[in-house]
């Protein structure tokens, strides 16, 4: 593949903290190498505006290969922008070309309010999976983990819905901001497996019930979800967490 | 005068012992005994999970906006665990053989053969938690082997190893978070330890100063907190990041170690890095950090270079018999599955005689097409198809190749914009582990009471050298069954000790210090940002600390860093407040400590004059060029003692090997 440079125009929502107003700020760079990823085109800009004495663009990112799910920029209309199945981290300049504007916005969610910049509270995530996204299991003697045989595909697709990386997207692209995509895929990763079972029912009602509770919206079925997720989680899920909730809401006799 | 406390008797009956010997707390006392955990980790969330169900009161903190995000969650290929389900001829003791082995004779016998011993309770409970580790068609675990073994142990998820076991972690934290045993703070960070010595019932001081809590910065709004704990548990990872480039996190630092460091914990064998052989090139200045691809892709992977010095051909376009498989070559019995220091050396070897291959000459081909053909053979054979065509042949072994590696292609594919599956992947050794860390005795304690460090934080179970699929194990192994049972044998004896005041001046002071330096920092309002310092120290530390080691490499590196941290602390510019979220001042913090650990790793490497392991020595190497090992001198775990700005004592702790005997590794 060839290499090239480019010059860019970015328009970047800055937010100097959760009370105060945000707005979009225009900047130029240049020299972007086709070779550098996304956050590093941020990182280039970064440092030119310390020299300059200015305050840096804020924005989450860790392990920088597309696994922890901290990156969350919503880039030109969609989270993680244009390539599929990747997430900011992962998102090389190759995408774009000499002369491009970009627009950089945080996840837009009103369970997402935003701390600085770029960077937004996803700490809704973790109250969802307190909820009951686990199986009750203490450390100690557990059986021998051959001694429950497990259905390759069964496993695959429990593997498949718990590769989520809880990085929100979903609810970013939702028109509604609805968390369905994120609590399904953990809601499916468990109820597919033999050792999510004594708790299936109370699992998924607690879940949902701790959602709504965050404020997410409801899912109209878009799919824009399943669109932009990283880890392409299927909305398959949403179908089956809704048969779960209507399974559970029926029989749970509590 | 250190003491490894490893208890005596027999070696695979000592944690046996340890565990019908050592002191219990009693459900009512652990509700009031408080247990600070820094870190959410395979080590940390798996040691806060597991001490949250016992009953004692945890609080939890990460760097992260969630438990969830810990690098271990990047972690790839697999988990060892001595289970042998493949019938190999595999053991505990094989386990416990090949880690010393593979660490190259510089860890501790008691405490690997204890990691050997839970790694199979390890898969069970990870079973039980609901981790979709792979299966095979009737049901049952799969297993695959791993660099550094000649068994099949090692169970995966994918190419998502790490981050099913952090879920899995992750969730048994978030319920006991749920049922109010673990508070978890999230986007804080730890900026130092607080030690406090017990008082008599006269009122005076008694005893060595025990680690009784943590002054933390909330990252949201830069102020600073105090947190009482009866003991301290660091689970805050490896300082791979001294080295600015490696394959950790952005975030991942030596910070909260190096405080504790110079507040008397020892520091040991800060040399032994790892360097892993399969990571994807450095494509140019921007670069800002190095993406791993998994170990396993070696398993069917070969690994070759042209024969020709400076051959610039297409790797298609060059015939098999002008291609040298190196590592085939030069270790017919363990090849392409050689351990991570030995393929990363003999890669290094090629690229400086001039047969790397890339636009940068620093890499070498990792290539499938092999493997491809060998599958496709195999899938048809399965298929009943006679006769197949290459075409149909390729198209089965795509298949299977895809489903055993597709993420890890891809992830390649994204960086570099080339197709793997068309094109041999280029690779080049990049720093990804560190096996030193924090010294600690057979409980997991530091030099400090009360202060104990797990996981890649500590230094104990490696050597010089980590297996592959051997951190994940190890971070779980000290997290769900080895802390358990340790911690208990300090509390129990602190069950009186009552939650100390928030305003002890301990406290006041450690935090004043805390602030006061953050002050200093904030006013030095130089000219050059904390990233260039951290490049600039991480290119020392790559070129003079790095694959390979010579003195006087070493001797200059230390006036270097020295000389850079005096720039650091008069030139350097952080711009915002410090009451508010400040990413550019968590970086200062975290880069001083580095500069501060790289002279450290500088003087061990300097001290340890043989080649082991990860630690090159160029003066010690054999006729062959291969590490040349001096058991003689260097049996030992150099725990150093911070005593003030560059200065350090050493303090050696011997190694006694009563049943895995030194040889020279060979893996020809």
């Amino acid at each position: 593949m060839e290499h090239y440079n480019m010059n860019l125009t970015l328009k970047v929502w800055r937010q100097k903290s959760s009370k105060e107003q945000g707005r979009f700020e225009t900047y130029q760079v240049s020299d972007i190498s086709s070779e550098m990823s996304f956050l590093e085109m941020i990182d280039v800009l970064n440092e030119r505006l310390i020299k300059e004495g200015k305050d840096p663009i804020a924005f989450d990112h860790d392990c920088r290969e597309g696994i922890c799910g901290a990156c969350s920029m919503y880039i030109n209309g969609r989270p993680h922008g244009p390539w599929q199945a990747n997430t900011t981290c992962q998102l090389h300049m190759r995408a774009y070309k000499d002369g491009d504007t970009i627009v950089v916005e945080p996840w837009r969610a009103n369970s997402f309010p935003v701390i600085k910049d770029l960077v937004v509270d996803r700490t809704a995530f973790d109250r969802i999976v307190q909820a009951g996204g686990y199986i009750s299991v203490n450390t100690g003697n557990a059986v021998d983990a051959n001694a429950m045989l497990i259905e390759k595909d069964k496993a695959d697709a429990a593997f498949a819905a718990a590769a989520c990386i809880g990085c929100g997207a979903c609810v970013a692209a939702c028109k509604n901001s609805s968390a369905m995509l994120f609590l399904s895929a953990k809601v499916s990763h468990l109820a597919l497996l033999p050792q999510g079972e004594p708790e299936r029912k109370s699992r998924v009602l607690n879940m949902v019930q701790q959602m709504d509770k965050e404020g997410f919206g409801s899912c109209t079925f878009t799919e824009a979800c399943e669109a932009v997720c990283p880890k392409e989680i299927s909305v398959t899920n949403i179908s089956r967490l809704n048969k779960e909730y209507i399974i559970a809401g029926l029989t749970e006799e509590k | 005068m250190l003491n490894s406390k490893i208890p005596a008797g027999q070696l695979d009956l000592k944690w046996t012992d340890y565990k019908g010997h050592c002191k219990l707390v009693n459900p009512a006392n652990k509700r009031k005994l408080e247990v600070i955990i820094v870190g959410t980790g395979l080590a940390g969330a798996s040691a806060a999970a597991s001490l949250g169900e016992l009953g004692y009161k945890v609080k939890a903190f990460c760097f992260q906006d969630s438990p969830r995000r810990a690098h271990s969650i990047a972690a790839q290929g697999g988990i060892n665990a001595a289970k042998n389900y493949q019938n190999d001829g595999d053991s505990v003791f094989r386990l416990f053989y090949d880690t010393i082995k593979g660490g190259d004779y510089r860890a501790r016998e008691a405490n690997v053969h204890r990691l050997a011993e839970v790694s199979a309770n390890i898969i069970d409970q990870c079973v039980a938690q609901g981790v979709p580790l792979a299966r095979e068609y009737g049901g049952l675990l799969s297993n695959r082997s791993f660099g550094g073994t000649q068994v099949q142990r090692t169970f995966y998820a994918a190419g998502q190893t790490g981050q099913q076991l952090l879920i899995g972690a992750y969730q048994a934290l978030e319920r006991q978070v749920a049922l109010g045993n673990v508070t978890m703070y999230t986007r804080h960070e730890m900026l130092d330890v607080v030690l406090i010595k017990d008082k008599d019932k006269a009122g005076n001081e008694v005893g060595e100063a025990k680690c009784r809590g943590i002054v933390v910065r909330n990252l949201i709004t830069g102020e600073l907190e105090r947190h009482f704990g009866h003991a301290v548990l660091l689970c805050s990872g490896g300082y791979g990041n001294v080295f600015y480039l490696s394959t950790n996190a952005m975030g991942s630092n030596v910070t909260a170690a190096w405080k504790a460091h110079r507040k008397g914990a020892y520091f040991g064998n800060p040399c032994y890095t790892q360097i892993h052989p399969t990571c994807i090139p450095v494509s140019g200045d921007h670069q800002s950090k190095l993406t791993l691809m998994s170990e396993s892709l070696r398993n069917d992977g070969r690994i070759w270079v042209p024969k020709k010095q400076g051959d610039n051909r297409k790797p298609n376009e060059i015939p098999e018999e002008e291609r040298d498989y190196y590592l085939e070559r030069r270790y017919p019995a363990f090849g392409n599955l050689v351990p991570r220091d030995v393929a990363s050396r003999a890669a290094k070897e090629r690229c400086d005689a001039g047969y790397g291959v890339g636009s940068s000459k620093q890499a070498v081909y990792l290539d499938y097409a092999n493997a491809i053909e060998r599958y496709g053979k195999i899938e048809c054979g399965k298929l009943g198809i006679s006769n197949p065509s290459a075409e149909v042949i390729r198209k089965h072994g795509l298949d299977v190749v895809k489903e055993k590696y597709g993420n890890l292609f891809d992830m390649y594919e994204k960086i570099t914009g080339e197709n793997p599956y068309e094109v041999p992947m280029r690779i080049y050794p990049a720093v990804h582990y560190t096996m030193g860390g924090l010294w600690v005795d057979y409980e997991l304690m530091t030099t400090v009471p009360g202060l104990y460090a797990l996981g890649e934080a500590n230094f104990s179970d490696h050597g010089a050298n980590r297996l592959g699929a051997s951190a994940l194990m190890q971070g779980l192994a000290d997290g769900y069954f080895v802390i358990p049972y340790t911690i208990g044998n300090y509390l129990a004896d602190e069950i009186s000790t009552k939650a100390i005041s928030l305003d002890h001046p301990e406290f006041v002071k450690t935090e004043k210090d805390v602030r006061d330096r953050i002050e200093k920092l904030m006013n030095i309002k130089g000219s050059q940002s904390v990233e260039s310092f951290h490049k600039r120290l991480g290119k020392i530390m790559w070129d003079k600390c790095g694959m390979a080691r010579n003195e006087k490499g070493l001797q200059e590196a230390i006036v270097e860093i020295q000389q850079l941290k005096k720039e650091f602390w008069s030139d350097v510019r952080i711009p915002g407040g410090i009451s508010e979220m400040n990413p550019e001042l968590d970086k200062a913090n975290r880069v001083a400590d580095f500069i501060e650990l790289g002279e450290l790793m500088c003087k061990d490497a300097l001290n340890r004059k043989e080649s082991c392991g990860g630690h090159f020595r160029e003066e010690s190497q054999t006729d062959e060029g291969e590490a040349a090992r001096n058991d003689a001198q260097f049996s030992y775990v150099s725990a150093w003692e911070f005593k003030g700005e560059s200065d350090w004592q050493l303090h050696p702790e011997a190694l006694n090997f009563e049943v895995a005997k030194p040889t020279q590794r060979s893996y020809k």
